[in-house]
């Protein structure tokens, strides 16, 4: 791969995982912890709503963004011809 | 049948599915014996590292915790599951691609110095150290609760089941033992949930009859009927800034922590590493939403089957008594009206409970056959022992590893090094049974040390080392010794020497956050006043950030780089 490539790669990378951290800080320090109060006057179920970010909401987005991050990064990977089986 | 042949049998049962696989996994290389040799599938590992996360406090304690904490129990779910994002998207695949062995090792070649590796070795031992030494007490007090057995004898065979496996197979036996101990701890623990759910709500799914059964609401009306805050308040026991920094150490320490990475050394390639994380995640999710609604259930029974009860009552109920005679719950009728009632305040509450019974005592609580008290406690044992073996493999490799092969003898033979890989987990594993047959008294206070100082230590320094170039030797030293030597110095301080929580009242478990920002100053600001990093450091980053191209050449730096 060409150094200009290499590059192009990168940034795509970390743009992906700045987007991707955004969420994940928005979720669980956000949501969970700084903005509990006010999202618990909110309903999910019979749970306040912060109170169900902070013991179950959060958890489940931590997955999906894994994942999130995996098949874009294959998606990544292919555009960029890396060969990903070694 | 009654509980103790059950438990006997089940407990049987499963040491000898992994002695089998300890047996068929033995390695003879070194690359087998420290990463597998880098064959494992992504779910595999997936599940290997979910087992080798979730530990005997994950499995016993955690649910317990939470029960009493409320929502500020959160921080745990929040704290240990969080972590393994920043782990997924900033740490494991630029390992992966590394392709060595251990978390110094990585440290040492990125900046060029035994010295830094050196002191990622000490962090890394004693951060091992502190964990492993509970989890062989946990293996004791599983057995000596279940089968009436003492705790030492417990430690001895837990510590012989631990050695057989990982000083014959390394990283090979443990990770498929690890695999085993998932399925056996996971049904463990789904299956007395699923029938206190049924029991209390008719809805056989955990989490969801959390969310959208009465049963929180009805919680919170009980709770402040007794005089309690409502179970879903926050803040009630820690201020907003102390949940917020043990949250982020718990994280940033979870992404830190050498066993759990070295994990993600032993998959076949880059992508894996990513995806194996996310399988990781998600196993050890079940676990994790479970443990919440598990809180719930089993508080409301217990305050709903105790409260306001009479002492004979009570005592015709069989789990009480059986419970009773541990300790672990207690029953005193302080005010002399013959009734037990729970109150918030510990003088006048007639009601004594132990946060780690909640798991334990679930089973018998909801009445189900003595066949799953009897896996819940195989379920327990396998927790612990996963997380033991998975923390001697660490102690074992840095020592025989970093310190006897990179620095002391560096053209040792694969079979000396292999050797000296197993006398060293061997070693490791008679530490930790004697700290686990004598528990030094402040076991329980220095927990918060592994997770502050894998916080304060090695996240920073990764991470800047795969994402800043200029980052270099002079920087990352210094980092690494700014944030040890300030977290140590908080928690000791609070922990032991009464000094107040300066820090706008941040407790201990939550000051490894500031070292870790601390970390990060320090090694960014002093590695731009020193000269930058050489030449092929600086190329190996850029291949390290590639994952296609050939793995970095690592060997080829040759000694004079290294100090």
């Amino acid at each position: 791969m060409n150094e200009d490539k290499r590059q192009a790669y990168w940034r795509a990378n970390t743009g992906l995982i700045r987007n991707l951290l955004i969420v994940w800080a928005v979720v669980s320090l956000g949501c969970s912890i700084l903005l509990v109060e006010p999202l618990n006057n909110l309903r999910m179920g019979g749970l306040p709503l912060g109170f169900w970010m902070a013991q179950q909401g959060s958890i489940l987005v931590f997955v999906g963004l894994i994942f999130t991050y995996a098949v874009q990064m294959d998606r990544l990977d292919r555009k960029y011809d890396i060969n990903r089986r070694e | 049948m009654s509980v103790e042949v059950w438990t006997t049998l089940l407990v049987i049962l499963s040491f000898m599915l992994y002695l089998y696989i300890g047996w068929r996994s033995r390695v003879r290389d070194s690359k087998g014996f420290f990463v597998a040799g880098q064959g494992v599938p992504a779910l595999a590992n997936g599940a290997a590292t979910a087992a080798d996360w979730m530990s005997a406090a994950s499995f016993i304690s955690m649910a317990g915790l939470i029960s009493f904490l409320g929502y500020d129990g959160s921080i745990y779910l929040m704290g240990w599951t969080g972590g393994y994002v920043l782990l997924a998207l900033l740490l494991a695949p630029y390992l992966r691609k590394f392709g060595k062995y251990t978390v110094p090792d990585f440290v040492g070649y990125r900046y060029y110095s035994n010295i830094a590796r050196v002191v990622a070795v000490i962090a890394a031992i004693f951060v091992s150290m502190t964990y492993v030494a509970g989890q062989m007490r946990g293996v004791g007090i599983v057995f000596s609760r279940f089968l009436q057995v003492d705790i030492s004898t417990g430690v001895v065979i837990g510590m012989v089941i631990v050695g057989f496996f990982s000083v014959l197979g390394g990283m090979k036996g443990i990770t498929w033992t690890q695999v085993a101990q998932y399925c056996v701890l996971i049904v463990a623990y789904l299956i007395p949930a699923v029938a206190i759910s049924l029991l209390l709500t008719n809805n056989p799914i955990p989490q969801v009859a959390f969310t959208f059964s009465d049963i929180v609401p009805k919680l919170n009306q009980l709770q402040l009927d007794l005089g309690f805050q409502e179970y879903t308040k926050p803040f009630v026991n820690k201020s907003m800034l102390d949940v917020l920094f043990i949250a982020i150490a718990l994280m940033v320490g979870t992404a830190g922590l050498p066993h759990v990475i070295v994990r993600f050394y032993t998959v076949t390639d880059v992508r894996s590493a990513r995806y194996s994380a996310g399988w990781a995640l998600l196993f050890i999710a079940l676990l994790y939403t479970t443990a919440p609604a598990l809180a719930t259930f089993a508080r409301y029974n217990l305050i709903s089957t105790l409260h306001n009860h009479t002492i004979q009552e009570i005592q015709q109920l069989d789990w009480a008594k059986k419970w009773e005679n541990t300790k672990l719950l207690t029953f005193e009728d302080k005010n002399g009206d013959g009734i037990i009632q729970l109150t918030p305040d510990k003088k006048t509450s007639e009601i004594g409970i132990d946060p780690d019974i909640i798991v334990l005592s679930t089973p018998e609580v909801a009445k189900l056959a003595p066949w799953v008290i009897a896996l819940v406690a195989a379920g327990g044992l396998a927790a612990a022992l996963s997380t033991a073996s998975g923390l001697l493999l660490v102690i074992s490799s840095s020592v025989a590893h970093d310190i006897y092969y990179r620095m002391i003898n560096p053209n040792a033979s694969e079979s000396l090094r292999v050797m000296v890989g197993r006398i060293m987990v061997g070693f490791a594993i008679a530490i930790a049974g004697y700290c686990g047959i004598n528990p030094p008294g402040f076991v329980a206070q220095v927990v918060a040390f592994a997770f502050g100082l894998a916080a304060a230590s090695f996240f920073p320094i990764i991470i800047l080392g795969v994402f800043d170039k200029r980052t270099n030797r002079e920087g990352a030293i210094a980092g690494m010794l700014a944030g040890l030597i300030f977290t140590c110095y908080y928690i000791l301080g609070v922990k032991f020497y009464g000094m107040q929580p300066w820090f706008f009242g941040v407790s201990a478990e939550g000051i490894g956050t500031l070292g870790m920002a601390i970390n990060f100053a320090v090694t960014w600001s002093v590695s731009r006043l020193t000269p930058p990093p050489p030449v092929e450091v600086q190329e190996m980053v850029e291949l390290l950030r590639t994952p296609g191209d050939e793995p970095p050449a690592i060997d080829e730096l040759d000694e004079e780089h290294l100090d």
